[in-house]
């Protein structure tokens, strides 16, 4: 929680590797709502970088590609960096995810006093998942709830809202895929107060296009365990 | 039979494998690097001694079962090379860390301050 009498201050963290087509877009229609968003470019060979800082967002730049773990890290060490922040959002570049949603999971956040809200696609019946998907999305959350102890529905939503003070113990070393497994894990073992919120994903050609190959599970599979 | 002291060779074997990848290359630092070279040592005496003595081979190969000197050998070395690749991805991954580290120590340097007004970025 913010200290009595500071305005809260969310930050947008956006790991992007090669999303110049849509990155513009997607950063002005989350500046509408939030105003502070990092855009961490991981190494992107096109005009993603430009692209982010024309819409109004902070660019961070790794040097190298090192995965959508690294970068997620990169953003959360960048938000802590600002003394007024109170929350992050971790949000996907590819525009999938839905900036109201987004709203409403600061604001449970908030609400409710929590200290992490972690976005699920399967709390209703708005997203459409097919069904190879589904399967191994579920699969991955009764996974995770092994693992972590958490009851997720979704373990693998890039939408979330976590608050300062968990942020500061969490330490993503995932570099790729599996660091969203690792973040759940972390959030487990942290034992805070947590909630799901229902998250409507639209899957578009270019999500679809960009998004990851159902036979990466086997990579992040591999990842988690020989760690 | 000899099909039933091989089975059991095998089953030590594959043992031997997953207890090494996960105990001794998860302990780390020198320890670990120390046994390495033990058993590297270990492992290029042996094969000159075997080049000298071939028979001494064979009849370590009968004690545990195995026929001939040369399975034994054919098992030791894949033993070795699963050990090998699996400290290999270990100090990989160590590495990957390291300049992971290092990256975004050089990205949050170049990287414009955050705004200390209200009036966004």
């Amino acid at each position: 929680m913010w200290e009595t009498g500071q305005m809260p201050r969310t930050w947008v963290v956006i790991p992007m590797y090669n999303e110049g087509r849509v990155i513009e877009d997607v950063v002005a229609e989350v500046r509408r709502t939030f105003p502070y968003v990092v855009c961490v470019d991981d190494g992107s060979s096109d005009e993603s970088a430009e692209a982010a800082g024309a819409a109004g967002a902070v660019v961070v730049r790794h040097p190298i590609n090192m995965g959508q773990g690294a970068a997620l890290q990169t953003g959360f060490d960048y938000a802590l960096s600002d003394p007024a922040m109170t929350e992050v959002v971790t949000f996907d570049a590819d525009g999938q995810h839905q900036v109201a949603d987004a709203v409403g999971m600061v604001q449970k956040l908030r609400d409710e006093d929590l200290d992490v809200v972690i976005g699920s696609r399967f709390l209703d019946e708005r997203t459409e998942v097919a069904r190879l998907r589904k399967v191994i999305l579920k699969t991955a959350a009764v996974y995770t709830r092994w693992t972590s102890g958490m009851a997720l529905t979704d373990a693998h939503n890039g939408l979330r809202a976590i608050d300062r003070g968990l942020l500061q113990r969490l330490r993503l070393r995932q570099n790729r895929m599996a660091h969203a497994s690792e973040l759940v894990d972390q959030i487990g073992a942290a034992r805070v107060k947590w909630a799901e919120y229902p998250t409507h994903i639209i899957y578009s050609e270019y999500s679809k296009a960009k998004g990851q190959s159902l036979l990466n599970s086997v990579n992040i599979l591999f990842e988690l365990i020989f760690r | 039979m000899t099909t039933v002291p091989i089975l059991v060779f095998q089953i030590a074997a594959v043992v031997a494998v997953i207890l090494i990848a996960f105990f001794i290359l998860r302990g780390g630092g020198a320890r670990h690097q120390a046994i390495q070279r033990i058993l590297l040592v270990l492992f290029v005496v042996g094969a000159a001694v075997s080049v000298f003595f071939p028979q001494l081979l064979t009849w370590l190969a009968r004690l545990v079962g195995i026929g001939r000197g040369t399975d034994l050998l054919l098992y030791v070395l894949v033993i070795a090379f699963l050990g090998f690749a699996a400290s290999t991805y270990r100090r990989s991954r160590q590495l990957e860390g390291q300049i992971t580290e290092l990256s975004r120590q050089i990205a949050l340097l170049g990287a414009k301050k955050p705004p200390s007004d209200d009036r966004g970025v």
